[in-house]
């Protein structure tokens, strides 16, 4: 164990202790932060949304109730639902935080253990925890934003159907783009 | 934290603030005052509100109609929606809508406690009590001879009772104090609401702030008004206003001792809010006053809803960011569609008067239009 410290050039017995801590340990913890944290910035988006969805449904109705009276256009169909894309947006976030939480996960391989400490698989172990972090925090933001945005959406939409809804879903769409790139 | 309300509001705000955002856009709106001031008799309001959110509640009235039967029926609507949040409501937003009714409890006390002293029967009273301000022993204030025997024998269970602090007196209960009494009271219970807003922080205290400072400076003025020429002293008078608002305490000291309208006007003409509505006063009428007041009332009361407050930029620092969210996850819009709803049901009450008395023409009088 010291020879690979000196060979790493290890000089205070902070940064020493730093590198024992096996990397599979730094891996581990990234890919538990990219599922748990994105999902947990979903669902937070996701009863933000849904909690003003539900109310403002309580009035909206009558949109759809004015269809089945006066048969309009097709578009009040489609407009009744957007409010639950943001509930959709949400779900994607959760999703995306998973599928690079199982592509994290198939790096991790079995190193023998001489090798352990050794400086590419540490770094590996440090890239792997920081991406999990990377999109961990970032899908919790982007959950957060996306649920803010679709909640008033949901209340504006109950309120005015054709002014505010495409609006919005713009909003949503860039929102969503940006927590991709 | 100051910003981060919309992370949290709607774990127990969300479902609510949607409610009631659905009820306000079932407010009348210009279209439907105009047709109702179109109408020619009560049946036709009648039709006419039927096709409106108040449809249910007006629809099994048997002809003839009064217009009290109409405003009471309305009122009883506002009062379902009342109840349908209130009992949804968690903490701290119960105590708010709760808070949103002492000011009817208010009302409903003095009324009782006047019809008793002008010989009314009780029960007559109890019916012309706003449902609102109803609470369980309401119907032993007709006993009391003077204020501490109201105060002991019922006003103590009420949520009423720390306002009675200023103003239990032995005196007998005659015009003037009772009066004295439901200002005092207002005044007890306005401070009581700005201090708990204040407690919220956040949107709900800088948006509850402006409407609030401007009850207790539109009442500021009223008393003021009502009080000129009366028997009541300087130190009295001033002793009513509330200890916030815009007016505190400059604008106070100047409202004591103005003795007429002229010198009311040139004490609010120094307040740029307040400059158009007194502007607008030609020959100093207090009718055109009262309306101008409603108008600049209802103008901020959908401020609350949606639109940017110029007044929240002073406060902060660190410029505008977010505050367009701001005003979506706050209990103003609780406060604000109440008292819309109240100024609705005066507007009906109003046009059915007018139609009902063959003065159309008056009608534009004292109409504010919400939208």
């Amino acid at each position: 164990m010291s020879a690979s410290a000196i060979v790493v050039g290890a000089s205070s017995s902070w940064s020493r202790a730093m590198l024992q801590i096996s990397p599979y340990t730094f891996a581990a913890i990234g890919i538990a932060i990219a599922i748990g944290v994105s999902v947990l910035g979903a669902a937070w988006g996701i009863f933000i949304t849904g909690s003003s969805l539900i109310g403002a449904a309580v009035k909206a109705p009558r949109i759809t109730s004015k269809n089945l009276i006066r048969s309009e256009t097709k578009d009040d169909h489609f407009v009744h639902f957007m409010p639950k894309i943001s509930v959709i947006f949400c779900e994607a976030v959760a999703i995306y935080g998973v599928i690079v939480a199982i592509i994290l996960q198939t790096k991790l391989e079995n190193v023998p253990s001489s090798q352990i400490y050794a400086p590419e698989s540490l770094r590996a172990g440090y890239a792997i925890f920081a991406s999990g972090i990377i999109v961990g925090f970032a899908n919790l933001v982007c959950g957060l934003c996306v649920g803010i945005i679709g909640s008033s959406c949901a209340l504006s939409d109950a309120q005015n159907s054709s002014l505010f809804v495409k609006i919005l879903v713009i909003e949503n769409l860039v929102v969503h783009l940006g927590c991709l790139e | 934290m100051y910003g981060f309300e919309a992370l949290t509001f709607n774990i127990h705000g969300g479902y609510l603030e949607a409610i009631v955002r659905g009820y306000r856009s079932g407010l009348l709106t210009a279209a439907d005052y105009n047709n109702l001031c179109q109408c020619e008799t009560l049946d036709d309001i009648k039709m006419h509100l039927t096709a409106t959110e108040y449809g249910p509640y007006l629809q099994n009235e048997p002809s003839p109609l009064h217009t009290t039967t109409i405003v009471e029926k309305c009122t009883l609507k506002l009062v379902d929606e009342y109840k349908h949040m209130l009992c949804q409501a968690t903490e701290p937003l119960s105590t708010f809508l709760e808070y949103i009714t002492y000011g009817h409890m208010i009302d409903n006390v003095v009324l009782i406690v006047t019809g008793t002293l002008h010989e009314r029967d009780v029960q007559e009273l109890l019916e012309k009590c706003h449902p609102l301000g109803m609470f369980d022993s309401i119907a032993t204030l007709a006993v009391a001879q003077n204020m501490r025997e109201l105060y002991r024998l019922v006003l103590v269970d009420t949520p009423l009772a720390p306002y009675f602090s200023e103003c239990i007196t032995s005196e007998d209960l005659d015009d003037m104090n009772i009066e004295i009494m439901r200002n005092t009271l207002y005044k007890a219970y306005l401070e009581d609401f700005y201090q708990f807003c204040q407690k919220l922080g956040g949107a709900t205290a800088e948006i509850m702030s402006d409407l609030l400072a401007f009850e207790a400076d539109r009442r500021a003025v009223n008393i003021s008004i009502n009080s000129i020429g009366t028997e009541l002293t300087r130190d009295d008078r001033k002793k009513l206003y509330s200890n916030f608002g815009l007016l505190y305490p400059y604008g106070h000291e100047e409202l004591a001792v103005c003795e007429d309208m002229d010198q009311v006007r040139g004490v609010m003409e120094k307040y740029p809010p307040y400059q158009p509505i007194f502007a607008k006063l030609s020959y100093g009428e207090s009718q055109t006053l009262d309306k101008a007041f409603y108008e600049e009332e209802v103008k901020r009361l959908c401020l609350a809803f949606e639109q940017q407050l110029n007044l929240l930029y002073d406060f902060t620092d660190d410029g505008m960011v977010g505050f367009v969210f701001e005003l979506q996850f706050h209990y103003a819009v609780f406060f604000a569609y109440m008292r819309l709803k109240e100024q609705e049901i005066r507007n009906l009450m109003w046009v059915s008067e007018c139609v009902a008395q063959n003065q159309k023409s008056r009608v534009h009088d004292s109409v504010v239009f919400i939208f």
